[in-house]
């Protein structure tokens, strides 16, 4: 296959080998070293995908990773589809499979064009005016259809198969950016010893030198003096990292960096995170784009980039240009054009008067200056044809190209909190005092020259002596941007962001609506909030900003620039946290046995608790019923491993506890227990659970599954930065406790013949008490508690004995009816006893006195942590939310639902907290916070239902079963 | 991501540590006395400075002990470490009130 613009020789790819990509269902070929966007136009392929709002068909705007319009999506596979690369950074690979985006039927013939005749009724902000427009037009009308025409791209369905790597890296200096600033500071850094990262994005290093091969530096041509110093930093130890976008600058010079590793066997990305004592960027600058009517039409380009095509890729994207030129920039890449082949059909500068020496240039070579004149409007459908100049001349051309100056890419620096200022005569934003220890060579300071981008490369790098040597280049100079873009306005289809669509009139538009920062411009119209960040049109869209308020561009401000720099793939930033190890799943020591049993599961915390064990044809509710009956009528065995378990020692551990729970803890003999609960010092419940005391000095605390790291954590705050006096340590003990509960009336009678060394009759172990013993010979903690109302006890045992336990207990129960409950069940049981869950019926914004618990506060006690808040005249309302029980009429109301204190009522007096089918009194119940619900009793309240008739509910205490609480003592 | 320094560990990185607000507020020894809005005070009321702040971490993931910081809240930076108990370091006063 012949690619028609190639050039017969030169560039960088390697035309002895051959690579096949398909685009859009057609095969082409291309060579090693083009990217996906230098192979299409070397088949004079533009049109590579339709705009985000007009569906107006969109060309290859750049060569580099400011694209705003070549986006595509790669399809590898399932799982590897790849939407919105910019395609002039794709590297070219063998079987590449791309395909146009946001286009419909087809890229050449798109229905959603017809916007384009409707774009009149599409102005600046009318995403905005839409949302505050009358009725539901939003939903019903746009949105629909926006939905269908526009978005950018579709993500696989399919799970990702690639594996992401991330690396931290240490070095004395990273530089961003291999040109010949970043070359030139990677090796005065490395010669002087220091550990150097250099990375560049692009998928070869050179930055510039790559499109410039005629130039010299210390005395070697240009591209053999890249091999030469490349090698040299080889073979200085240098980390080379072609393919690497630096895309975010955190503090303390903690710089990202994304790698698309060339290997296919390795990771598809890799993320670096380097942090290094100094960085040197040397990021170069962005050619601006200029606005006119027709700018975005396929064959527009910027004008360096068909420079760097003809010479980097040796692919001409046109064969008749014609060159806007309101910067100097645009005769050197009309005269290389022209060098390389291309025929010029005129340069148009906007300028009153061009620089003399290129007029005299262009004038040797034949090529027509059109002085003073502009572009009124391109001509052609999907591409270009020709332009009608401002003076109102036809020219024929192919390619028409714009160089309205050069843009810094400071986006880094800025994110380092460097400061920019404006040079008035560079026309941009540069780089002034950072925080950080930052540098900056080159062009992204506005040093465009060679020498000067290798002698501030040099100095940045620490180098001694001189730089390498090349000439000085010619100070270039431009129309300021403000004056370019004047008239730009009143011109239809003039764009400043490619991507977003937004036109220069709409940034006039927003101006004149009365926006006048520049940051609320950028919300209204959504100009540079592209993927692509605004890079080719931020400075555009502010200097119309500018020009449309009679203010200098210092004056209208800036817009920062965000992370990351430019689009970064979610699976690098992913690396391995995904799927199974997206989040540490905490398996309790029985899991083992209840996955055998079928049981079903639920995350609680970061474990996975047995909800219920279903047998053969039940489902979750007749599970639970039949495992709330067990526990009931015969036993239950369930387990509890994943409390939290902290233990409290020393000296002053009774006094420790007297500060941090509500309750009176110093008068708890050894071998008792107590239900603790812990307040914050607002006032408000945090967490509870059964404490122990083990001897004197000695406390088995027990919280939440999902408080324990939290209540330790309060627990050191108090005692290393309130109490440091109290002689006290703390340790997790959460995981060398398993713990295995059995309840029920049977209880004792299953576990009786397994303890050793301790008599666990009810009138020497009441309920309530807690002993070291032996059971089945293991050495063990026994508490007699319950979280059911039943006879209960619970074992604590080490992990590793506690399956062969419970295997026993099971075999030695099975006569007795013992079952295995799961935590569902456990919730069924302890709501019937009107026991709390802290979060389930609390929300931090409830008092022990709110849920009926003033009981458990130690009222003589001086002090404790919440106590003071207590005493707030708020906390003493009579009308606050009160834990209540409910007897739902016919249903079980869903948990979360508010009360209401008629069906009709506007305003909720509370909510239900838990609700339930309760096995033993065979009718719904449910417990709730209800506004002075205790002088409530009798009263009928209504649960609200979404979509349905309230329930109502008569209000009731919340203990439902076994008032008298005899069942515990049996 | 920042680097802290552990008055007890030295530099380590951000993730292993916790934030524990403002420093050197310290629980009134007598709640009961306080009068409603002095409660309220301690409970609620923080500075929230421009600049140089003193402020608790706690090195979580590592030794486990809280110090105080003076960081720059402009900035990110740190002026000081210093372990709890300690007093502030000179050269670090707190800024204005935002
Ligand atoms: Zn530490």
């Amino acid at each position: 296959m012949s690619a028609p613009f190639r050039t017969h020789q030169g560039g960088r790819p390697d035309r002895a080998r051959t690579l096949r990509f398909t685009f859009d269902g057609r095969t082409y070929d291309g060579h090693p070293g083009d990217t996906l966007a230098s192979a299409l136009l070397a088949h004079g392929v533009h049109l590579t995908g339709r705009s985000f709002k007009y569906h107006r068909p969109r060309g290859i705007l750049s060569a580099g990773p400011e694209e705003p319009n070549a986006l595509v999506e790669l399809d590898a596979g399932p799982g590897r589809r790849e939407p919105n690369s910019r395609a002039t950074m794709v590297p070219l690979r063998d079987g590449l499979l791309a395909r146009s985006q946001n286009r419909w039927p087809s890229l050449a013939w798109d229905a959603g064009a017809l916007t384009g005749a409707a774009a009149a009724l599409l102005p600046a902000g009318f995403y905005y005016k839409t949302f505050m427009g009358p009725g539901r037009a939003w939903e019903k009308l746009y949105e629909p259809l926006i939905r269908r025409m526009a978005g950018l791209g579709r993500a696989p369905a399919e799970a990702d198969p690639d594996r992401y790597a991330q690396r931290y890296a240490h070095c004395d200096v990273l530089v961003v950016g291999a040109g010949p600033a970043g070359l030139a500071a990677a090796l005065a850094a490395a010669r002087g010893g220091a550990r150097v990262i250099l990375c560049d994005e692009q998928m070869e290093m050179g930055g510039s030198l790559l499109s410039q091969p005629g130039t010299r530096i210390a005395g070697l041509p240009g591209w053999e003096w890249l091999e030469v110093a490349l090698a040299e930093l080889r073979a200085l130890k240098v980390r080379l990292l072609p393919r690497t976008t630096a895309f975010s600058y955190g503090l303390q010079n903690m710089v990202s960096l994304a790698e698309l590793p060339e290997r296919a066997e390795g990771p598809r990305e890799r993320l670096w995170m380097v942090r290094a004592a100094r960085v040197v960027l040397a990021t170069g600058a962005i050619e601006r784009p200029l606005p006119f009517s027709g700018n975005d039409r396929p064959g527009v380009m910027l004008a360096d980039a068909a420079r760097v095509y003809a010479l980097r890729y040796g692919v001409l994207a046109g064969h008749r240009a014609a060159v806007l030129a309101a910067h100097d920039s645009g005769y050197e890449a009309a005269f290389a054009l022209q060098a390389a082949g291309m025929e010029i059909a005129a340069i148009l500068d906007p300028r009153a008067a061009p620089p003399a020496d290129l007029l005299a240039e262009a004038t040797g070579r034949g090529i027509r200056v059109l002085a003073g004149q502009g572009v009124a409007r391109s001509l052609g459908g999907r591409r270009v044809t020709g332009l009608i100049s401002t003076g109102g001349e036809r020219i024929g051309c192919d390619l028409l190209l714009m160089a309205g100056g050069w843009t810094p890419s400071v986006h880094l620096f800025s994110q380092a909190r460097g400061a920019l200022r404006w040079d008035a005569a560079r026309d941009a934003y540069l780089p002034d005092t950072a925080p950080e220890a930052v540098l900056c060579a080159g062009a992204c300071q506005g040093s465009y020259g060679l020498g000067a981008c290798l002698a501030e490369g040099h100095a940045a790098g620490g180098g001694h002596g001189a730089a390498p040597g090349a000439q000085p280049g010619r100070e270039p100079s431009g129309m300021p941007t403000a004056q370019a873009v004047a008239g730009a306005a009143k011109a239809p289809m003039a764009f400043v962001d490619f991507q977003n669509d937004v036109q220069a009139k709409d940034i006039a538009l927003a101006v004149r609506e009365g926006f006048r920062s520049i940051e609320h411009v950028k919300r209204y119209t959504t100009n540079g909030m592209a993927t692509d960040q605004g890079k080719t049109s931020n400075m555009v869209g502010l200097a119309i900003a500018a020009a449309t308020l009679g203010q200098e561009i210092p004056a209208v401000g800036l817009t920062r620039y965000r992370h990351p720099v430019t689009p970064t793939g979610f699976g690098g930033l992913a690396g391995r946290h995904r799927g199974d190890l997206f989040e540490p799943i905490r398996r309790a020591p029985l899991h083992g046995w209840a996955e055998a049993e079928g049981a079903l599961f639920e995350p609680v915390a970061q474990w996975r608790r047995a909800r219920a064990f279903p047998r053969a044809g039940e489902d979750l509710h007749a599970a639970v019923l039949r495992e709330c009956r067990a526990v009931r009528q015969a036993a239950g065995i369930f387990d509890a491993s994943t409390l939290g378990k902290i233990e409290v020692v020393g000296p002053d551990a009774a006094e420790f506890l007297e500060r941090l729970y509500v309750n009176p803890w110093k008068k708890l003999a050894p071998g008792r227990c107590r239900y603790g609960i812990m307040l914050r010092e607002d006032g408000f419940v945090t967490d509870d659970g059964v404490v122990g005391r083990m001897a004197a000095d000695r406390f088995h605390v027990t919280t939440t599954t999902g408080g324990a790291a939290r209540v330790l954590h309060m627990m050191e705050d108090y005692l290393q930065t309130e109490f440091p006096e109290l002689r006290v340590w703390l340790t997790s003990t959460t995981e060398q406790w398993a713990v295995i509960a059995l309840q029920g009336p049977k209880a004792r009678t299953i576990l009786e013949p397994f303890v050793e060394g301790l008599d666990i009759s009810a009138a020497s172990f009441p309920h309530m008490s807690v002993a070291a013993c032996r059971v089945m010979g293991i050495p063990a903690r026994l508490f007699r508690v319950s979280f059911t109302g039943e006879l209960g006890f619970e074992v604590n045992v080490a992990p590793d004995q506690a399956p062969a336990l419970w295997r026993a207990l099971m075999r030695a129960g099975a006569p007795h009816g013992l079952t295995p409950y799961g935590t569902e069940a456990m919730h069924v049981l302890r709501a019937e006893k009107g026991y709390i869950i802290v979060s389930q019926e609390t929300d931090g914004t409830v008092t022990p006195d709110d849920a009926g618990l003033s009981w458990a506060v130690g009222k003589a006690k001086r002090d404790f942590v919440g106590k003071r808040s207590l005493a707030r005249p708020e906390m003493r309302r009579r009308d606050r939310p009160q834990l209540v029980g409910l007897l739902p009429r016919g249903t079980v109301p869903q948990e979360g639902a508010q009360i209401l204190a008629s069906p009709g009522a506007r305003m909720a007096e509370g909510h239900v907290t838990s609700a339930y089918w309760s096995p033993a009194l065979d009718r719904p119940i449910a417990l709730g916070l209800l506004a002075g619900g205790r002088e409530r009793m009798g009263q009928t309240v209504y649960a609200t239902v979404m979509g349905g008739a309230p329930i109502a509910m008569e209000v009731t205490d919340p203990v439902f079963l076994d008032k008298a609480g005899e069942r515990v003592n049996a | 991501m920042l680097l802290i320094r552990c008055p007890h560990c030295g530099d380590r990185p951000e993730v292993e540590f916790r934030h524990g607000g403002e420093a050197h507020l310290a629980r009134p020894p007598e709640p009961a006395a306080l009068s409603d809005a002095e409660w309220a005070a301690y409970l609620h009321q923080r500075r929230n400075p421009r600049g140089p702040h003193a402020e608790r971490w706690r090195h979580i993931h590592g030794c486990g002990r809280f110090f105080n910081a003076v960081r720059d809240t402009l900035t990110d930076r740190f002026l000081a470490t210093y372990p709890t108990g300690a007093a502030r370091p000179d050269g670090t006063q707190q800024g204005d009130p935002a």
